[in-house]
């Protein structure tokens, strides 16, 4: 009788009227759970896969000279993907230096004064930002820096990655400014103290180990971008430290030898990738030792 | 009042005011960004617009830059059966787990799980590429392929020579990809669900899937549509791993097993030696219409993920 109550309860849903046997309900339970299980299991073997053959096969290639040297044409044995590394280090450094003020400066805009209809047109911006694809943003950096400057340039993929970088940071910091206790600010404020002050040395002190969790969080996912610099930054054989050049970077330099035919360049290829996973594992690593800390905090 | 506390309470004042329009113009940055997106997009494709014009560039099927004849079309198809494939295989998968994890597991396996979700998030897709490329390629072409057309080849999807590249492991990688996405939007959208509802259904003796299947389900309906058209948004616009395993070919075939090529992939392969103003235009015009697509996506799934929390809190 229960499950009767149960089912019209339920009625107009897919639950038939007359129910089974206990037996049988059970039975379809078990199913259903182990089928469950499976879509767990399922959703985990192709991590388990990229990660044991990245580090299987990208092993083999690590060694001091793949680090430092520059890449050395098909056949020549050694070489490696430093000027990758440090071009990836260099355009992210570059790309934060504009991103990081932006998206931390509109997701406080956002938490101290979103209410209004400029805060709503900023939030849903920001939504619509976050699912454009990397692609289009650097057509648009082609656009803004390339076609004027007439020249691929490192600076070109840092314009794209930190537009990419803008509307996580604004959600991510909305988020943490909004999980201070607002007892702090009005204490602060009862003090006398400046509204601005108050924001400034209050809240955002407060919130802030979950900003630079944000930021390494967002730096980590920009390191990562291929598709934006393939025509801003576009590559580069040589090391290169000048904004206004083409500049290599680990990502594209996997594009490149991965589609190549060359068995030695597909080890490179795991090889780059197993440092582009170590560099994306530090950053993440560190983003969730400084969340942590805000927790114990 | 005295002289000096007017001066502090007027120094506050410009301070605050100093303050307010700092922050805005920080937030008005993000609008800036996204009128500069349309601009620019739309003045760099618009001698190739003014050439071909709009509708004979979307609908049409020749992509031949020596002869300046550009049509969308094999792009846009491209583009749409990979993500379908996505979706057919990942939305199962994703709401599986997320059901699994929120209804069935205990707090342990939950924590491993989501943990293990979230660095499948943060793999880049060009990694995902290269693991597509040298290893699900060639199962494809050797095992799966060759089985599936045997079993289903008078089916036409499943027809034709197995190559390894092409629709099926470019639909399977942005299934992998997506992934993560659904689930994760899913799982948020079952955390808002009042628990009273679920453990109404259980006390009344409903067992643990009936429960699901009568009260969980009907209620996130529109929460997790949303987190699926979230992952297509995901789907539509991914670009490395599609374009290292589609096969680049601006053809539109019926199998699944032939080379095709999708909107990203060929701005990601023509658009850095693109001869003139009218192949880069076309190029540009390509990634507007993704711009376009993927703004009304995103505006949908947000719109619905809204909705089924609004609901969340009102009943």
């Amino acid at each position: 009788m229960s499950s009767d109550m149960a089912m019209s309860v339920a009625r107009g849903y897919a639950i038939p009227r007359r129910v089974g046997s206990h037996r049988a309900r059970q039975m379809v339970n078990a199913v259903m759970t182990g089928l469950c299980a499976l879509a767990v299991v399922l959703a985990l073997v192709p991590l388990a896969s990229v990660l044991w053959l990245v580090i299987t096969k990208g092993m083999h290639s690590l060694s001091i000279a793949f680090f430092t040297r520059l890449p050395l044409p098909v056949g020549e044995v050694g070489g490696g993907v430093g000027n990758g590394i440090v071009g990836t280090l260099y355009m992210v450094a570059l790309a934060s230096c504009i991103g990081l003020p932006l998206g931390v400066g509109a997701g406080i805009f956002l938490a101290e004064r979103g209410g209004g209809p400029l805060g709503h047109a900023v939030r849903f911006c920001a939504e619509v930002l976050a699912g454009v694809p990397s692609i289009v943003i650097g057509v648009v950096a082609y656009g803004l820096i390339v076609v004027p400057m007439h020249h691929f340039s490192a600076l070109a993929g840092a314009v794209a990655l930190a537009i990419l970088m803008i509307p996580t940071l604004a959600r991510a910091t909305e988020e943490m400014i909004r999980l201070v206790p607002a007892t702090l600010r009005e204490a602060s404020l009862a003090l006398g103290v400046p509204a601005w002050k108050t924001s400034l040395s209050v809240v955002l002190r407060t919130a802030l180990g979950g900003l630079v969790n944000a930021a390494l969080l967002a730096i980590a996912r920009a390191a990562g971008e291929t598709a934006p610099l393939l025509f801003t930054a576009l590559n580069n054989q040589y090391w290169n430290a000048d904004p206004r050049q083409p500049t290599a970077s680990l990502t594209v330099q996997i594009f490149n030898y991965a589609i190549s035919p060359y068995e030695d360049w597909h080890a490179k290829a795991w090889g780059a990738a197993l440092c582009l996973l170590l560099l994306i594992g530090a950053l993440s690593l560190l983003a969730k030792l400084t969340a942590r800390r805000r927790v114990n905090a | 009042m005295s002289p000096a506390a007017a001066t502090t309470s007027r120094h506050a004042h410009t301070g605050d005011r100093a303050f307010a329009v700092g922050l805005t113009l920080l937030g008005g940055s993000v609008l800036f960004v996204v009128g500069v997106i349309v601009l620019v997009c739309a003045r760099l494709s618009a001698p190739a617009f003014a050439k071909l014009g709009f509708f004979h560039f979307l609908a049409g099927t020749d992509w031949n830059p020596v002869e300046d004849s550009f049509g969308a079309l094999p792009f846009v198809y491209g583009t749409l059966v990979t993500s379908a494939v996505a979706i057919v295989l990942a939305m199962p998968v994703a709401i599986g787990l997320a059901l699994f994890l929120t209804e069935m597991s205990p707090a342990r396996v939950r924590h491993v799980v989501s943990f293990f979700v979230e660095i499948l998030a943060a793999i880049p897709s060009v990694v995902f590429g290269l693991w597509g490329l040298l290893v699900l390629v060639p199962i494809l072409r050797d095992v799966v392929e060759p089985a599936l057309g045997r079993w289903f080849g008078f089916v036409p999807l499943f027809s034709g020579a197995p190559l390894g590249i092409g629709f099926l492991p470019a639909g399977i990688v942005l299934a992998i990809m997506i992934l993560p996405t659904i689930a994760s939007v899913t799982i948020e959208v079952l955390r808002t669900m009042p628990a009273a509802l679920r453990e109404g259904a259980l006390a009344l003796g409903a067992t643990r899937w009936e429960a699901i299947r009568a009260v969980v389900l009907p209620y996130a309906r529109r929460g997790i549509l949303g987190a699926v058209i979230l992952g297509l948004g995901r789907a539509l616009g991914e670009t490395m791993a599609v374009t290292m395993l589609i096969g680049n070919q601006p053809e539109i075939h019926g199998s699944l097993f032939a080379a095709g090529y999708s909107l990203p992939a060929v701005i990601a392969n023509e658009f850095a030696e693109a001869s003139g103003a009218i192949h880069t235009g076309a190029l540009a015009g390509l990634a507007l219409v993704l711009f376009g697509v993927t703004l009304m996506l995103s505006a949908a799934a947000r719109l619905l993920v809204r909705l089924s929390a609004r609901r969340a809190v009102t009943t």
